[in-house]
């Protein structure tokens, strides 16, 4: 009955390793390993030999050592003799506030945009069309350095809101749009501002607490129980009562024109608002596209037995079609969030001091200490993008369709 | 029977009324708007703001273009043409427009090289993108490379020749050699191109003359040709080196998987601007001491592995998306994974994954000018550095970057376009 030969057993000849399916993955993995050994022992003797020939080492010691420059947007303490170290840390801090905020703005032009492309209006349809193809198309540094360009060419100077007949005029008394930056009102918090905060974040608290009772209530007993007024009720009312209660301690401190520039408030200056700007609208632009493709990803015929069971709109839209489309809209939010934050890098073309700036910019140039930099520079974005892509993974998990 | 007419009927219609056309808030021009436009009031609101803004748009720009000034030496000639009124200073454009397309140091009576290799370049991509084409065209496409090395960076022409011998013999020794076994093609053919190769170099060295154009350092491109140059070199070799990833990605051998995944995510998580800082100031440390290469060879090599590791991503989606069964029905044939891959797996996975290798390639045109952050002097760098710092044309922005949106945005919208057509036409109706 045995009609299977067996395999041919001992005998192993030494061409059965490149000619065996069963040895020969080891030879090829063999040789790559030893290719890799060799070109990393060839590349590793060539910078030994060239910085041997230079007379460097590879040394981090620099970061402990005072930077000499100076950082003109920074969100913690730093002076000029503060350490290489603090000042790639300043750069990495403004870093994630660019592309934080550039997230928020895109994300909601994006889904505005996206909503607008799918409308009935022939004009607000082209119109969207015309914007996101445009702004898709051309190369994201060109919009960063052509609005920088457009701030400071068509904004007005702080000299012009000075005297009686000044060409400018702060909007509402206390936001200024310059060609140097804008400046906004900045609280100020005194004493008893404490409780203020606490009495919001514990009515927000409040707000998800009753609106899980409400769903419970919903599912539970089939009754169904307002949350919008209470929501917005709860989300200020008791704020505003201890606001007051306290005897207003959180007061505006609003820029003024004083001597040749504005003082006081928040300044953001020209080359965060023009990177954050064009870093939004761009990427608003592929937001924009992918928006649009979730929403026409659901079949028209799930709106259509969502309706035969006799829901309203707004339910069919909160209930049957946004949960379907987020399942594919946010992947690829995800990824453009990803791409805001390694083309915020492009910060260098403008000035903006984030750590591109700063570590691979300014500290490189005078420490001359090149691969030290540019490995800590690397390190820094990458933690970034597999942080994020580690975040979309568990997202991908728990939306994923659940099969059998 | 006959009382049937005594009560006189008032009246019945006995011939067809003539069609009449539809009312007017029907059909027609009027309806069209009225349903496209004014559809209710959000939707008329809409489009009052959507109007308004097109009105801005045009109320601004169309004087700037009318009174537009394409004949003067500087900004300030301009301005005293113009005498206060808005227009633009378009001679800007004419007076540097060598500079825009080629740099400021490319010499000027050779501007009909990169001309000549543009032009032929569509003639080469021709039969690529359109099946349609006679494939016979597919020897421009194979000439087109080191045709155009020779035009652009001059020398003698035995240097590229002797490049495209090394090729074809490779490639004939590979076609003999893999009969026998694949792996032994590979390195035979990879064996005799090096061999031709380093003997050719002692042809052309004493023969560096022959038919000899005037040698242009790769230091002197510039402009929109330096972003064309980047552009198509790195998407060309990327794309073999991104499937090889793809496929090293999806392997079962451990080490080569390994290899292929820390290299693809490590280039996917950092931006191309810290690799261009590698190619600017790193590279040359790990180079062999005394070799100085060119930085637009280094930036080049850079650019490739970032659009490779990009493209094996997209590559590996188009392998993910084929059933297994084809793989297991291209062992059963008996077919090797060399043979399984090059005829049944691969032409599916790429097909699918044509529309994502497009999008990298545009994006990967847009970065281009990323290089001129490292101080090279491509489209941007050229406005940037020697026009807008030049005493006559300080202050030029609309003008000049307006040029720059229409230097790159035809060029990405129409491959895009294309990619969506031959996504249309590649369409079988199954996946």
């Amino acid at each position: 009955m045995t009609t299977l030969s067996d395999p041919p057993k001992g005998g192993f000849r030494l061409s059965m390793l490149i000619n065996d399916t069963r040895y020969r993955s080891y030879t090829f993995q063999f040789i790559a390993l030893i290719a890799l050994i060799a070109a990393f022992g060839y590349l590793g003797s060539n910078l030994v030999a060239n910085l041997k020939a230079a007379g460097l080492n590879i040394s981090y010691r620099f970061l402990g050592e005072p930077a000499g420059y100076d950082i003109n947007q920074r969100l913690i303490e730093y002076t000029s003799q503060s350490t290489h170290l603090r000042a790639a840390m300043v750069g990495a801090l403004n870093t994630l506030l660019v592309a934080v905020v550039a997230c928020f703005f895109a994300t909601i032009i994006g889904v505005i945009v996206g909503v607008l492309r799918l409308s009935k209006n022939w004009l607000v349809n082209k119109l969207m069309g015309v914007y996101v193809e445009i702004f898709r198309n051309v190369p994201v540094l060109i919009w960063i350095l052509i609005i920088m360009a457009v701030f400071v060419a068509v904004l007005p100077q702080p000299r012009e809101f000075r005297g009686d007949d000044a060409t400018a005029s702060m909007v509402l008394g206390s936001f200024a749009f310059t060609g140097r930056g804008f400046y906004f009102p900045k609280p100020v918090f005194g004493p008893g501002s404490m409780i203020v905060v606490l009495t919001f974040i514990a009515s927000l608290v409040g707000i998800w607490g009753y609106r899980r009772y409400a769903k419970q209530q919903l599912f539970d007993h089939g009754r169904m129980v307002s949350t919008l007024w209470p929501s917005i009720g709860l989300f200020f009312v008791p704020t505003i009562l201890m606001f007051f209660i306290m005897g207003q301690p959180i007061t505006l401190d609003y820029p003024a024109l004083k001597g040749f520039n504005f003082q006081g408030g928040i300044y953001a200056r020209n080359s965060f608002i023009a990177l954050t700007f064009a870093l939004s609208i761009y990427t608003a632009a592929f937001i924009a596209e992918n928006v649009r493709a979730g929403i026409l990803a659901i079949s028209t015929g799930q709106t259509e037995a969502a309706a035969s069971l006799g829901l309203r709109p707004g339910r069919i839209m909160n209930l049957v079609i946004l949960p379907q489309a987020l399942r594919v809209i946010i992947p690829p939010l995800i990824s453009q969030y990803l791409n805001i934050t390694k083309n915020s890098s492009l910060a260098i073309a403008v000035g903006y001091m984030d750590i591109t700036g700063t570590l691979g910019g300014i500290t490189l140039n005078q420490t001359g200490r090149a691969i030290e930099t540019v490995l800590l520079l690397m390190a820094f974005y990458l933690i970034i993008s597999l942080s994020i892509s580690a975040v979309m993974n568990v997202y991908n998990n728990s939306v994923k369709l659940k099969e059998r | 029977m006959s009382d049937t007419n005594t009560t006189p009927v008032a009246f019945v219609r006995d011939a067809m009324l003539p069609e009449q056309a539809a009312p007017i808030t029907a059909a027609g021009p009027l309806a069209w708007i009225k349903k496209n436009l004014f559809d209710g009031w959000f939707n008329s609101i809409l489009t009052i703001v959507a109007i308004y803004f097109i009105y801005l748009i045009v109320s601004g720009a169309f004087p700037w273009f009318y009174n537009g000034v394409w004949t003067t030496d500087s900004l300030a000639e301009c301005r005293e043409i113009l005498q206060g009124k808005t227009g633009g200073c378009f001679s800007v454009l004419t007076e540097r427009w060598p500079q825009l397309l080629f740099g400021f140091k490319y010499p000027s009576e050779e501007y009909w090289r990169p001309t000549i290799a543009f032009f032929a370049l569509f003639v080469a991509v021709a039969p690529v993108l359109f099946n349609k084409l006679p494939r016979k065209l597919l020897i421009v496409t194979a000439i087109f490379p080191f045709a155009a090395f020779w035009l652009i960076w001059g020398g003698s022409i035995l240097v590229p020749i002797m490049v495209a011998v090394g090729l074809i013999v490779g490639y004939v020794v590979f076609t003999r050699l893999v009969y026998q076994s694949s792996a032994m093609g590979m390195i035979g053919g990879l064996v005799a191109t090096v061999a031709v190769w380093m003997l050719g170099c002692y042809i052309t060295d004493p023969l560096s003359g022959f038919l000899a154009l005037e040698p242009v350092p790769s230091r002197d491109m510039g402009g929109f040709m330096l972003n064309f140059i980047l552009g198509v070199t790195c998407v060309s070799l990327s794309l073999p080196l991104g499937i090889l990833l793809a496929l090293g990605r999806q392997s079962d051998m451990l080490i080569i998987k390994w290899i292929c995944v820390v290299f693809i995510e490590f280039i996917r998580g950092v931006p191309l601007i810290t690799l261009l800082f590698v190619a600017n100031v790193v590279l040359g440390y790990f180079l062999p001491p005394g070799t100085n290469f060119d930085l637009i060879l280094r930036v080049i090599i850079m650019i490739t592995m970032f659009s490779a590791a990009y493209i094996a991503e997209v590559v590996r989606g188009g392998l993910a998306a084929l059933p297994k069964g084809q793989a297991e029905a291209a062992g059963s044939l008996g077919l090797d994974y060399a043979q399984s891959m090059r005829l049944i797996i691969l032409p599916q996975a790429l097909k699918i994954s044509i529309p994502g290798i497009v999008n990298v390639a545009v994006g990967l045109f847009k970065d281009t000018v990323l290089v001129s952050v490292i101080s090279m002097f491509d489209l941007v760098g050229m406005i940037r550095g020697p026009i807008l710092a030049s005493t006559e044309w300080n202050g030029v922005y609309w003008e000049l970057w307006l040029a720059a949106v229409l230097f790159f945005f035809p060029i990405c919208y129409g491959i895009s376009q294309y990619s969506q057509w031959l996504e249309r036409q590649l369409a079988t109706g199954h996946r």
